[in-house]
């Protein structure tokens, strides 16, 4: 039977964590089709029928969907759910909050997080921030999963397009209403996809001084991130949050600047290639899970890196 | 406006965590436990709307074993004026703590669900979402702000990228987010207070929920150990590593 995969599109381009989530598709026996559902989304339809592996595309473009509202897109997802066995979905935070609803619909669980597809039916997945790896298997008729993208590599795109089905949307539930949306643009690479990532934490003390960080970015072309803390405090917006509760993250490098890593925050980047660690507290745990470590005053470190790297 | 918060009893987020050496579960014998703190967050925003004057009654629900009572206490003594307990003897999959805590809502005649997006031993993120769909409302996951206007919720939620805001009408399900609110502590009157608050228990068979089983744990294993690594002495060292990294990138 097919496997149908959830894309992550902002209505314009198809985020790179589709292409994770179809890797872990293609490890259960299947078509896999992929679902755009937006407004306005015919492009994101076309650059996702170019991605190795797949079979079909169905697009679903409807002033509905422009927010992608859980109540409505839960109950497209759930009225196309009869030919499927398998229903992937990043774990971004679209769908973690669509996905469940879906599941709930149909009456059947959801595996939140999976980091490893053992078989048909059964999946890895990490529990207690990180600290227990779970083995779970589903036993309903159908399985709604959402992806750690940071534990699956993309897959590619190839030259030839695969059809593009449209599916009419359903009729408003008018549960919800869109009012307002604040998102920050920014050139810098995106923290789920970036191959180095440079987080800040309490130690940065302010918002002022996170530009220095912010400026050591660019010249290396890193994402931003931050710990709880700094969030908290005002420093940077919370998107920025890696940890057992913001994102997780898995780059070639990150490097953490005035963290003291809590397992909180070690729960959302110890799977990074590489990681490199500036605390002026030689007993800092973050250290523990560094490859390279140094014990430092970052205000210090940082403009000396800057000048230099 | 009436409130129900649900509680979960969780390890305590200090607390280390051990596997079980024949890797059925985590072992939990003799370790501390608590509120989930998401959970702790969605107790405190029902308290500010009390003391707001927007709700009227707030009742704390908690599924699992009777040791979740201490945690029903903890949000009876933060300001909750009742708790329930559904029995059960282990905490089951997510759909059934929804599908119970839908009966709650229904029988109780709720308005406005308040729980936390996560708990922070399963990691799941999905109770809130699931209950939502089951009892056919709107859902604000993820909240950061809160306001009632109108029989609608204005929720602001922390999304990827930023921040959305949504309006929901009544009733509704919210999930929180760290910056919602800070939690208060418990004042030790009203710890003394808190046991003499009604507190329920009911069973499943009460609420007319027949348990199903939807997932099984096989095993539950360490996850593998990252090797410590080196310390450098110097900022020359460091960029010198840094350049050899980022060159191989
Ligand atoms: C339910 C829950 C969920 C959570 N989720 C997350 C999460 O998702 N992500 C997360 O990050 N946290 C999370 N936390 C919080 C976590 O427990 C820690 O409180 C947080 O990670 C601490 O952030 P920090 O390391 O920036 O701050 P601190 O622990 O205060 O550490 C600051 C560090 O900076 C160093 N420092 C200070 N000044 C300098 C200087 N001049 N030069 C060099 N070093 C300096 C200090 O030595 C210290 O080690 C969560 C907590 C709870 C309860
Ligand atoms: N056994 C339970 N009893 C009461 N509430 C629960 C229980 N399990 C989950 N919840 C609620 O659902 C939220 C999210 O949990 P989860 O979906 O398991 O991550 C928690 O913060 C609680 O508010």
């Amino acid at each position: 039977m097919a496997i149908l995969v959830i894309a992550e599109h902002d209505n314009q381009t198809l985020k790179n964590v589709t292409l994770n989530t179809i890797t872990a598709a293609t490890q259960i026996i299947g078509d896999i089709h992929v679902l755009i559902a937006g407004f306005n989304c015919g492009n994101v339809a076309e650059q996702a029928a170019k991605i190795s592996g797949i079979s079909k595309v169905i697009c679903v473009d409807n002033e509905l969907y422009q927010h992608q509202l859980a109540e409505n897109t839960s109950e497209l997802i759930a009225s196309l759910s009869s030919d499927y066995q398998h229903i992937f979905a990043p774990a971004t935070s679209n769908y973690k909050n669509i996905m469940p609803r879906v599941a709930a619909k149909l009456d059947v669980a959801q595996i939140s997080d999976i980091t490893k597809v053992l078989s048909e039916d059964t999946f890895e997945r990490p529990i207690y921030a990180g600290n227990a790896i779970a083995t779970v298997q589903s036993l309903d008729s159908v399985k709604i999963i959402t992806v750690r993208t940071s534990a699956f590599s993309e897959v590619s795109y190839s030259e030839n397009s695969v059809e593009i089905i449209t599916v009419a949307a359903l009729s408003d539930s008018g549960l919800s209403q869109f009012v307002s949306e604040h998102v920050e643009k920014s050139d810098r690479p995106d923290l789920s996809s970036a191959k180095i990532i440079i987080s800040g934490g309490r130690g940065l003390g302010s918002s002022e001084n996170f530009v220095l960080l912010e400026k050591l970015a660019d010249k290396i072309g890193a994402a931003v991130g931050a710990s709880r803390a700094a969030v908290d405090a005002g420093y940077v917006p919370n998107d920025k949050q890696v940890g057992q509760t913001g994102k997780i993250v898995a780059p070639q490098l990150y490097i953490a600047v005035g963290i003291s890593g809590a397992i909180q925050h070690l729960a959302g980047m110890k799977d990074s290639k590489k990681i490199v660690a500036i605390n002026k507290d030689e007993e800092a745990p973050i250290f523990s899970v560094a490859d390279y470590g140094l014990v430092a005053d970052l205000f210090e470190v940082l403009p000396i890196l800057q000048e230099q790297l | 406006m009436k409130i129900l918060v649900a509680v979960k009893r969780v390890i305590d987020y200090n607390a280390k965590v051990r596997v079980k050496s024949d890797q059925t579960d985590v072992d939990l014998a003799n370790i501390k436990m608590a509120i989930n703190p998401f959970c702790e967050i969605a107790v405190e925003e029902a308290v500010r709307l009390k003391e707001a004057g927007i709700a009227t009654e707030i009742i704390a629900v908690s599924v699992g074993p009777k040791a979740c009572q201490e945690q029903i206490r903890s949000a009876l003594a933060l300001g909750a004026d009742k708790g329930i307990q559904i029995e059960t003897d282990h905490i089951s999959d997510s759909l059934n703590i929804a599908k119970l805590l839908a009966k709650v809502v229904k029988s109780e005649n709720i308005d406005l669900v308040i729980m936390g997006k996560q708990a922070i031993d399963s990691d799941n993120n999905q109770t809130g979402q699931m209950l939502a769909a089951l009892l056919n409302c709107g859902q604000g996951t993820f909240a950061s702000k809160l306001e009632i206007k109108d029989q609608k919720v204005l929720v602001t939620r922390e999304i990827d990228g930023g921040l959305q805001t949504l309006s929901l009408n009544l009733p509704a399900v919210i999930t929180t987010d760290l910056r919602l609110n800070e939690p208060r502590y418990a004042a030790l009157p009203n710890i003394m207070k808190a046991k003499r608050k009604p507190l329920e228990v009911k069973t499943p068979q009460d609420l007319g929920v027949e348990l199903k089983q939807h997932t099984k744990l096989l095993k539950v294993a360490e996850p593998s150990k990252r090797q410590g690594g080196t310390m450098l002495n110097s900022v020359d060292e460091l960029i010198e590593k840094l350049k050899s990294e980022i060159q191989g990138i």
